[in-house]
């Protein structure tokens, strides 16, 4: 299969590769997939007290696509509040990097592992305001 | 004139000295011997002046043309049937393995059908089996598939016990495409002879890389190719047994060729292609055999020092040429895009355009994860020692860069139970 130079770049040189400490209070984790249908996403975020992603990790079992998708919404989290986060789009991702139809589904995985560490933050603070 | 054929072919495959040119994305190290192999420089030499000029038609009868063809075409038949201790005359020649499974299947189906209508085979067959099984279920037969033991290898009693009395026909592999293993066609054969069932063996993968010996074997029909054992594509053999004699209905009529088995004209140069590599691989096997083993004892110790590796199939009954292994907690197709500088198949070449797990690692009772995860190498008559060095580093460097990434690896080294996680499903 051929794929774009986009989704090879990420796959070479896979950007923010790690992990975050998951028991920091600012820190938010989203795992999506399932080993058996052949990926697993795993994004941490890193929020500040204004709101701000400061930092996002991943990793990634899975295909090219799937790390490149991976890969490259860490970039885009950045800097980015947790609402503005929570809008990225699949579509946004696919057309990025340029997916072809059968990998379509890793775009779909990357904005769900977005919303899963976003809904985790948002857990935390919730956590935090009612202690 | 043949040297100055000879030498450019070698120089195009495989640069000066035979060996893999260059280790790039366009010219990676051929470690796909079960998919195809290249044709022998000293085959395609003898195969050339058939197409030019000794063209004539073997079934000329009146002039030279037919009569050199003739010759060349029952030369051929003499070699392939040596390598496999058979009578020239039990051979008859097909466009390859595929055809002469649907030849031997469909042709003593059909032939014997008054006898019973069930046939028994294994999971694990090559597609070319299965599907021309599936075809005759759906002309009224009945058919059972039977799932190996773990190791690949069928369990005798098992393979007893679903003989029914109105079985016909069975089909087992000789040498399986995908992880190698050697089945028993020995004591296959004698339960099919005890049972008065026709017992047909697919040995595509197993000329040149074991010996096979018709006389004593217990075996009425075999299928055979050209193109895995260092001939053309496109031409393969059937064997058809004589004493005690097999009845086969053509699936192919025109003619009457090939003694009415198998009409159509001979391509004389593809068939004269298999009679050398078949002469070639009688005379070197055993040397080669053992050089090829050596290499890949060496691969397998070289992947075993990575963390977290399974063999897929039985060790021992194997042949030397093929290491199927899983790499656990890294993705199969991921893999296969990091090891660029390799040419090898996750699962069967057939299989791989799909994004399902190979079927007959399935029928192991592999995990689809490690089913998803596996990689064949099968190494051939021209893998160097440096090809495999190359290859043991490229997969310690690229198995630890994706495990690096692979949040499943982390969990593991955690101490984590995968198997407990809820998954999210999607």
């Amino acid at each position: 299969m051929a794929y774009s130079d986009k989704v090879l770049d990420h796959y070479e040189n896979p950007r923010n590769v790690g992990s975050l400490d998951k028991n920091d209070p600012n820190v938010g984790t989203g795992m999506v997939g399932a080993p058996a249908c052949g990926d697993v996403m795993k994004l941490m975020i890193k929020v500040n007290d204004s709101g701000i992603i400061e930092d996002a990790k991943f990793k990634t079992y899975g295909c090219g696509s799937a790390i490149a998708s991976s890969s490259l919404v860490t970039e885009w989290l950045k800097g980015k509040t947790i609402d503005e986060a929570y809008a990225i789009k699949n579509s946004a991702i696919a057309e990025e990097l340029a997916l072809p139809p059968v990998k379509i589904h890793c775009s779909v995985l990357a904005e769900d592992a977005i919303k899963a560490a976003v809904a985790d933050i948002k857990a935390k603070q919730l956590a935090k305001e009612t202690v | 004139m043949s040297a100055s054929i000879e030498m450019p072919v070698v120089k195009d495959l495989f640069g000066k000295d035979g060996l893999a040119k260059g280790h790039d994305a366009n010219h990676p190290i051929y470690l796909d011997y079960s998919a195809t192999t290249p044709v022998d420089p000293r085959v395609a030499a003898k195969m050339i002046p058939f197409i030019t000029e000794d063209f004539g038609n073997p079934a000329s009868r009146s002039h030279p043309y037919g009569w050199t063809a003739e010759k060349a075409v029952e030369n051929a038949r003499e070699e392939v049937a040596k390598l496999v201790n058979a009578d020239p005359r039990e051979i008859v020649w097909t466009s390859g393995a595929t055809e002469s499974n649907n030849l031997a299947i469909k042709g003593a189906a059909n032939f014997y059908s008054g006898k019973g209508k069930h046939i028994l085979t294994i999971t694990t067959e090559h597609k070319a089996v299965i599907d021309v099984v599936r075809e005759l279920e759906r002309q009224g037969f009945e058919a059972t598939y039977l799932d190996p033991e773990p190791n690949g290898l069928v369990d005798l009693a098992k393979f007893k016990a679903a003989i029914r009395p109105d079985t016909v026909l069975a089909s087992v592999m000789l040498v399986n495409n995908e992880i190698g293993v050697i089945q028993d066609i020995t004591a296959i054969g004698n339960i099919c002879r005890e049972n008065n069932v026709i017992f047909h063996v697919d040995a595509a993968q197993a000329t040149g890389k074991m010996k096979i010996d018709l006389e004593t074997l217990p075996v009425d029909l075999m299928s055979f190719s050209a193109h895995k054992t260092y001939g053309p594509k496109g031409v393969g053999a059937l064997y058809v047994r004589r004493k005690p004699r097999i009845r086969i209905e053509a699936q192919m009529h025109g003619g009457g060729h090939e003694r009415g088995m198998r009409s159509g004209t001979l391509a004389t140069h593809q068939i004269v292609g298999m009679g050398e590599a078949f002469r070639i691989a009688r005379e070197e096997m055993e040397l080669e055999n053992a050089r090829i083993r050596r290499l890949r004892d060496k691969l397998l110790h070289g992947l075993q020092s990575i963390e977290e590796v399974y063999v897929n199939g039985d060790l021992d009954h194997r042949v030397p040429h093929n290491l199927n292994i899983s790499f656990n907690y890294v993705e199969g197709e991921s893999l296969i895009m990091a090891v660029k500088g390799i040419a090898v198949s996750s699962g069967s070449a057939c299989t791989s355009a799909s994004l399902e797990p190979s079927y007959v690692l399935r029928a192991l009772g592999r995990s689809d994860e490690l089913a998803h995860s596996s990689i064949r190498f099968s190494i051939g008559r021209f893998t160097t020692e440096d090809d495999v060095d190359y290859t043991i580093e490229l997969m310690k460097s690229k198995i630890g860069k994706l495990r690096e990434l692979s949040p499943l690896w982390e969990m593991f080294m955690d101490g984590v139970d995968l198997s407990k996680v809820q998954w999210a499903a999607h």
